[in-house]
């Protein structure tokens, strides 16, 4: 029995080896002829199945290929060194190729060429490539492949790689009308699950004599992929909404402590935010010199330096200038704006005006497919992370820890607080260097997403006011929801009108509602807000 | 009614900016003296003079601190712009009759319905007041009926800027995108680039840099000025005492905005550009510091301010341009803890102004806004 089969095999495997070697023959001297022959010889090639075939097709493909007049003419294969092999032996040349020139092709050779490689690979004895080649073989929908197609079909036995088959196979009866009327109908449904821009694609480009029942069943799941893809795409801008608003959270969150626990404009945020930015800035150039192993990781150790920074700026700031202001809100802006400005001109001096260049780490670059056709990257979602830990971390500090009730107590009443022995003076102090602090944290992210320049901080500061002044002061659940508001409303509204227009369309919406909620959408109750 | 008692100031300032008005285009035409620049220059100061005089309206005399001053500013520039753009005529680039360069380089075909009527003087003219005016009626009447005050009404006026910054940049808004409005060729049938029409337009700032004065003046010395004042120092009590606040707000803060783009549309014609960075949040803050440096609450000292700021920087761009900003924001920490009441503010302490002493004392006493 045994014998009987091995028997079979090699003859199969003898008798198609012979057929094969003509085709190729056949295929290859097609090839010194005009455009049309060539691509016949390359449909030929690819029909072979030959392993020589693949060589000689990706050559053709790369303007490698050259040719030998003559009858039959001959053929070479110049490598990556210049030295030419003989197409027919894949052995070195020799003087045979003198007088060798380039055979010519356009690009519907070449169009021909890949699609033929894809047929080729069909066969391989590797998953991955055969996948790739039935991918190959569905973006081509060549009729000329379904042979090759059907053949690797029912050899397959991996059946992830035969699903993608499938798909190739539906392809080709919608694109060419090829297949009966129950094998098309059924390929309509095989598509119409792929669900993807080319699945759309092709079943709105169905082959001239196509049914009509078939046309209606293409209509109904074409109607139904876009619907999915425009929810999908819905989704997407809410995730990117998200992923805004949670970078509007970490710039506003600081501005919510000075701003609403303090009642001090801080107009200067923006510029910690920036300083946080270029700490990391900083932090990543020391790595670079002095512990080129550990680059990788600089940004988790610019994370406590950015908050040392900002923290140190602010409390400065508080003590040099802020204290001396309190209770007089519109002072207390300008100065900070000059502030501002003073940190912006020192950070052009010392820096230079152009970008710096702030790498992101391998382990926040790449992405993932949340569902077909939803992508998230890793950057993105590292950010989102980071800014609702660092989000809950400080709620947790402000409930739980001695400071935080100092704080709360503080803002509250704060001459009930100082008789109770607390020292107001320096709680003031750390609460701005905490707010500061934050907004340094903020800078590492943005490094991550913006350019830092002295301007970083800029573009920031009216966006994370807005939030401050939408969400209600002295609330950082507010803030939280202000910011992922205004994210999410942002990237929704742009697609339909354009990113600046959506800008402007909030902008005006929320001075609207400012209107109608003074005081923001948590507004603290009770007397103490009217003084 | 204007007090019996005339401030010293409210003779001297009209007076000086009257006889510049004359000395200038003398020294420029007939002896030759001063620079075709530096005429030109003056008259910027002057322009933004009067904006510090709007700001110095509202927020001197009725503590509403606004970080957009610049947008009406611009408005009113950009009407004059709208008005010098269609004087070009089919002197452009592209020659068209009838259509901006700008228009024709994006292939639009006809004119948009707002630029209809701004190549007469009698409808574009008016536009300079009315459409700040009219922006300034609508987010006032918001505003203030909701009570928004203090730190908010500036930053919400910061984002009505911010939007209007946003939207002149448009390409589609029509108004000439980022490269905003140039090249104009003549005002009311005068070369713009000549002399003359230089001192003219200097001359004509000036007096309505005097005129302007006189108005605030005359504002702030009637009977609503004295309530407007009442309400920068204790809102609450002005409106528990039966006065309507809101109306009061709302009256000052569209005079001002009036004053504001006119300042803007001579401000135009004399730099012969505006573009969408005139709009810019920094422009409507650094007319703050003009009127804190000056003095707020003293209508003279936003003038001196403005002039006085605007010299400096003029001077240290030219000279040491890394030193300016450094300067600005030192100006604005300097000024608010230790001259809050601006230059006014220390000649008063110094006796200088006699006649208002009295006034100065009273002030003194006024609630921190």
């Amino acid at each position: 029995m045994l014998r009987i089969l091995l028997l079979a095999f090699l003859l199969c495997f003898g008798l198609s080896a012979e057929t094969r070697a003509d085709g190729f023959d056949d295929g290859l001297h097609l090839l010194g002829g005009k455009f049309d022959d060539v691509e016949r010889g390359v449909v030929i090639l690819a029909g072979s199945g030959d392993q020589r075939a693949g060589a000689v097709l990706a050559a053709l493909q790369d303007n490698r290929l050259m040719v030998v007049a003559g009858d039959p003419p001959s053929f070479f294969i110049r490598q990556a060194d210049d030295s030419l092999l003989d197409a027919a032996t894949l052995q070195p040349a020799g003087d045979a190729a003198a007088g060798a020139k380039a055979v010519r092709v356009n690009n519907r050779i070449r169009r021909a060429a890949e699609a033929a490689l894809g047929t080729l690979n069909l066969s391989s004895p590797n998953a991955a490539i055969r996948r790739q080649a039935a991918d190959a073989v569905f973006k081509a929908r060549d009729g000329e492949a379904l042979p090759a197609l059907e053949a690797a079909l029912a050899k397959e036995r991996d059946p992830d790689v035969k699903a993608v088959m499938e798909t190739a196979r539906a392809a080709i009866f919608l694109a060419n009308g090829q297949g009966d009327e129950a094998q098309r109908l059924q390929a309509v449904e095989t598509i119409g699950r792929r669900g993807d821009p080319d699945a759309l694609a092709m079943l709105r480009n169905l082959a001239n004599d196509t049914s009509a029942s078939i046309r209606e069943a293409a209509a109904a799941s074409v109607s139904s992929i876009e619907m999915r893809q425009s929810m999908l795409a819905r989704v997407q801008d809410a995730i990117y909404g998200i992923s805004l608003g949670s970078v509007l959270l970490l710039a506003a969150i600081g501005l919510a402590i000075t701003f609403g626990v303090m009642g001090v404009i801080n107009m200067a945020h923006g510029e910690m935010v920036m300083l946080g930015a270029y700490t990391t800035y900083v932090v990543q150039t020391l790595f670079v010199t002095y512990l080129p192993d550990a680059a990788n990781w600089s940004l988790i150790a610019a994370v406590p330096a950015a908050f040392v920074v900002g923290g140190l700026a602010g409390v400065i700031l508080e003590r040099t200038v802020i204290r001396f202001l309190y209770g007089r809100p519109l002072e207390t802006l300008l100065a900070t704006f000059g502030i501002s400005l003073i940190l912006q001109q020192a950070v052009r001096s010392i820096f230079g005006p152009t970008n710096r260049e702030v790498t992101s780490p391998s382990w926040m670059s790449g992405s993932f497919d949340i569902l077909d056709g939803l992508t998230l990257t890793s950057g993105r979602l590292v950010i989102i992370i980071f800014c609702l830990a660092v989000f809950l971390g400080l709620l947790a500090f402000i409930r739980y820890s001695r400071f935080g009730l100092e704080m709360r107590a503080v803002t509250q009443n704060r001459r009930m607080a100082a008789s109770m022995g607390i020292r107001t003076g320096l709680v003031d102090a750390l609460t701005f260097g905490l707010g500061s602090g934050i907004a340094g944290i903020a800078g590492v992210a943005l490094s991550q997403i913006d350019n830092v320049s002295p301007n970083l901080g800029q573009g920031y500061i009216i966006d994370s006011f807005l939030v401050v002044v939408f969400g209600g002061v002295g609330n950082l659940w507010g803030t939280l929801t202000g910011a992922m508001a205004i994210g999410i409303a942002n990237k929704l509204l742009e697609p339909f009108t354009g990113a600046v227009l959506g800008k402007i369309i909030l902008l005006v919406l929320v001075i609207l509602f400012i209107q109608k909620r003074p005081r923001g959408l948590f507004a603290l109750k009770g007397r103490a807000i009217e003084a | 009614m204007i007090s019996s008692r005339m401030p010293f100031a409210s003779v001297v300032v009209p007076a000086v900016l009257i006889a510049i008005a004359i000395l200038v285009p003398i020294l420029h035409l007939s002896t030759g003296t001063l620079p075709t620049y530096a005429v030109s220059l003056f008259g910027k100061y002057l322009c933004y003079a009067m904006l510090a005089l709007a700001l110095d309206l509202v927020w001197g005399y009725c503590g509403i601190l606004s970080l957009g001053h610049a947008a009406f500013f611009s408005l009113g520039g950009y009407a004059m712009g709208m008005y010098l753009m269609r004087q070009i005529g089919s002197r452009g680039v592209y020659g068209d009759p009838i259509l901006p360069d700008f228009m024709v380089f994006l292939n639009w075909k006809e004119l948009p319905w707002y630029w209809w009527g701004m190549d007469h003087a009698w409808f574009a003219f008016p536009m300079i007041v009315l459409v700040p005016g009219a922006l300034a009626l609508v987010f006032g009447w918001l505003a203030f009926r909701s009570r928004v005050t203090g730190v908010y009404l500036s930053i919400i006026s910061q984002a009505m800027t911010f939007a209007l910054l946003l939207a002149f940049f448009r390409n589609d808004m029509g108004m000439g995108g980022n490269n905003g409005l140039t090249d104009f060729k003549e005002i009311l049938g005068f070369d713009t680039g000549a002399d003359a029409t230089r001192s003219a337009l200097f001359s004509v700032t000036a007096i309505t840099l005097a005129l302007a004065y006189l108005l605030c003046v005359f504002v702030t010395r009637s009977r609503a000025g004295l309530v407007i004042v009442a309400i920068r120092d204790a809102e609450s009590r002005a409106r528990f005492c039966g006065y309507r606040v809101e109306h009061y707000k709302l009256f000052v803060w569209t005079i001002s905005a009036m004053l504001a783009g006119i300042a803007g549309a001579l401000y135009v014609p004399q730099v012969g550009i505006i573009n969408p960075s005139e709009f810019g949040t920094g422009n409507s803050i650094e007319a703050v510091i003009w009127v804190a440096l000056g003095g707020r609450g003293t209508l003279w000292g936003a003038i001196v301010g403005a002039v006085g700021v605007n010299f400096v920087k003029s001077w240290l761009t030219n000279n040491f341009p890394e030193w300016w900003l450094f300067a600005l924001g030192l100006m604005f920490v300097l000024v608010t803890l230790f001259l809050p009441k601006g230059i006014a503010g220390l000649l008063r302490l110094g006796g200088i102004d006699a006649f208002n002493r009295k006034s100065a004392a009273a002030e003194a006493g006024e609630a921190r806004s």
